[in-house]
């Protein structure tokens, strides 16, 4: 290698250096008397990729349903895009950039791959019910207009050859595939991806860490990655944060995170 | 053989996302339309017009209505002959209220009545599904047809408690009433039917028909790609109900041409989601087929014996008829659960790489 890795010190100052997209202050969530989420702060910066890990249970997919307002937390304040949110709903959320992909591939079965990307552009398409029955004219040429769109991003990811296909058919691998079109057919500011490599092989892994990487470069995306598996974490982020049983326990680059004593903790714990 | 594609490719996304990407289901439908149109009316007798082709049409598009809603957007509905019934009564008043006004306009018009009493017995859906919600839309239907009974402006203060379709034209020409002919009926009916059909195959396949498909396969999912639930399932509704409501005006004007309330009662909001469910969810062909095994055939099969020169009793012949109707559904349930349209596409695709089936 004629490039030498950049130093710690180089990339910590690199990502001080960019724009706040998302920031949590003191969040807490609690489902009666089940507390996910204690009292985190954290932020997310425009054009990374932030990582969130933590053992089973420890509050991370919570975490995502609070930033697109699936779940309303008790306390705490949340600013996207330099805006204090008041109350938030997932609709409102996707209008103001934010999309994301499930733990449980969450697709619409019945439809076809083409069909599900499409629906991501629901809220882009405007052409009333008269111009939807004519067909002909407006209302075609605003389908091909967002149909152009959505072969792009078949072509990105590779999947053209599944088009057609009724989703609920597909292996596994090639699910969270489309889930991840479809998210990006939204044009997402921020993408949130949960566990967007559980359950694939090797070689999917790879090919899904490539599709992150390519659309957070290429689409200039800012990505929060959920992942248990470290290699990939570590290869794919630019800072991760750590919870363990609903509390933040470490939040930093990755070399940071690796050596922290309590996160070697936390993972050990599991082992037991 | 028949259906080949090769040398058909797609250059542009318009061809690409054309009604008929082969040719020969283009083909096959110029045909269906040709039988409609020109050959039926050529050899169809009065009976034919009134217990077959007629009937079939405006069941299938009743059934094409709620196919819409439950279909498409997954919201079961008990209540299909009470939106019927509400579109039938909202003609009959618009007629009598502007009795010059053009009978098509009046029919257009009253569907938009069914529309607001689907939409408003939809509300429910927004907090209820499956199950539950199916029982609150048959609430409706016993709400409605005793509103149909009760409230006497309804029926215009008839002593029978009916309504009565006076003799209406267009432009001269007599086409509900007694003295109505029957092709004269049959066409009207077939030319609103193809319209409305081919408007709702339009809108299946654009942004209503993914907004409502999403919102059937995985209602979580649709919120968070920015689907807004509350308006998806109620311009559900909406268009079934109007759909619904002209059937069921058509039923009242261009067949029937006399209705009581209990025509609107259950059993043939029953008898509708049979055709919906033989026929297929999520298709609209699939109503057409289901309309013609569920309506045409008993009519078919009640003339054999007749034709073959046999006597049996007319009694018996009911028996035989509800037995053999009842053990096709079982078999075509059996064969293929999701209904004739699946079954079709099945038979579509063979012959598509027929005659080298791997
Ligand atoms: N809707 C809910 N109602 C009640 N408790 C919930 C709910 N959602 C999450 N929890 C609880 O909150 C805690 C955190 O759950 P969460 O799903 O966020 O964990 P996670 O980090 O995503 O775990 P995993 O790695 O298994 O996906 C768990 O104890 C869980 O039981
Ligand atoms: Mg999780």
């Amino acid at each position: 290698m004629t490039v030498m890795d950049p130093t710690l010190e180089e990339v910590k100052r690199r990502a001080e250096e960019r724009e706040v997209l998302l920031d949590l202050e003191n969040v807490s969530l609690s489902f009666g008397g089940v507390k996910a989420i204690t009292n985190i702060s954290f932020n997310i910066k425009k054009g990374e990729i932030r990582a969130i890990i933590g053992p089973n249970g420890a509050g991370k997919t919570s975490m995502l349903n609070v930033i697109n307002g699936f779940y309303q937390p008790q306390e705490g304040v949340i600013t996207f895009n330099g805006e204090k949110r008041s109350s938030m709903k997932p609709h409102l959320a996707v209008s103001q950039g934010i999309a994301r992909t499930f733990q449980n591939v969450a697709l619409f079965k019945g439809m076809s791959t083409l069909d599900n990307i499409m629906a991501g552009r629901a809220t882009r398409m405007k052409r009333n019910m008269f111009w939807q029955m004519l067909y002909w004219g407006p209302a075609q040429r605003e389908e091909i207009e967002h149909r152009k769109k959505v072969e792009e991003i078949i072509d990105f990811l590779e999947i053209q050859h599944i088009r057609r296909t009724p989703v609920g058919t597909l292996p596994y691998g090639l699910q969270k595939r489309v889930e991840l079109a479809r998210a990006l057919a939204m044009e997402p500011e921020l993408l949130l991806l949960d566990e967007p490599m559980a359950g694939m092989n090797l070689e999917e892994k790879e090919d899904m860490s490539r599709f992150i990487l390519d659309v957070n470069d290429q689409l200039g995306t800012t990505i929060a990655l959920i992942e248990h598996d470290m290699g990939v974490v570590m290869d794919l982020s630019d800072r991760v944060v750590v919870l363990d049983y609903g509390r933040k326990i470490a939040d930093g680059v990755p070399e940071e995170v690796q050596s922290n004593q309590e996160v070697i903790d936390a993972y050990l714990g599991l082992s037991h | 053989m028949f259906y080949r594609t090769s040398g058909q490719f797609k250059t542009t996304y318009e061809s690409d996302q054309a009604l008929f990407p082969i040719k020969q289901d283009m083909f096959l439908l110029v045909v269906i339309l040709a039988i409609m149109y020109a050959i039926f009316p050529m050899f169809a007798s009065e009976f034919t017009y009134k217990a077959l082709l007629v009937p079939v049409l405006i069941y299938s598009l009743a059934s094409l209505g709620l196919n819409i809603l439950t279909g498409y957007a997954g919201q079961l509905s008990l209540g299909t002959a009470g939106f019927m019934g509400v579109g039938a009564y909202a003609c009959y008043k618009i007629t009598t209220i502007f009795p010059e006004m053009n009978i098509i306009i009046a029919l257009f018009l009253s569907g938009f009545f069914s529309a607001a009493v689907g939409v408003a017995f939809g509300l429910p859906s927004l907090r209820i599904k499956g199950f539950y919600l199916a029982i609150a839309t048959l609430a409706s239907q016993f709400f409605l047809v005793w509103l149909f009974e009760k409230w006497a402006w309804l029926y215009n203060y008839n002593a029978s408690g009916a309504i009565e379709v006076r003799t209406m034209d267009i432009f001269g020409l007599v086409v509900t009433g007694p003295t109505a002919s029957p092709m004269v009926q049959y066409y009207f009916v077939l030319g609103i039917v193809s319209v409305v059909t081919f408007a709702m195959i339009n809108v299946t396949r654009g942004r209503y028909g993914r907004t409502w498909k999403a919102v059937r396969d995985m209602d979580i999912a649709a919120e968070l790609v920015g689907i807004n639930l509350m308006r998806a399932k109620l311009s559900a509704f909406a268009v079934s109900s109007y759909i619904v409501g002209i059937a069921g005006a058509l039923m009242v004007f261009f067949w029937k041409g006399a209705a009581e309330p209990n025509l609107f009662d259950i059993p043939m909001s029953f008898q509708i989601v049979f055709i919906a469910i033989i026929g297929g969810l999520g298709s609209v062909m699939g109503n057409f087929l289901g309309a013609i095994l569920i309506v045409a055939l008993p009519v078919v099969l009640g003339l054999l014996p007749e034709l073959l020169g046999l006597t049996i009793g007319s009694a018996t012949m009911e028996h035989v008829n509800v037995m053999v109707v009842g053990s096709l559904i079982i078999m075509f349930l059996i064969v293929e659960p999701h209904g004739l349209a699946r079954f079709w596409a099945l038979i579509r695709e063979k012959l598509i790489i027929w005659p080298f089936p791997h």
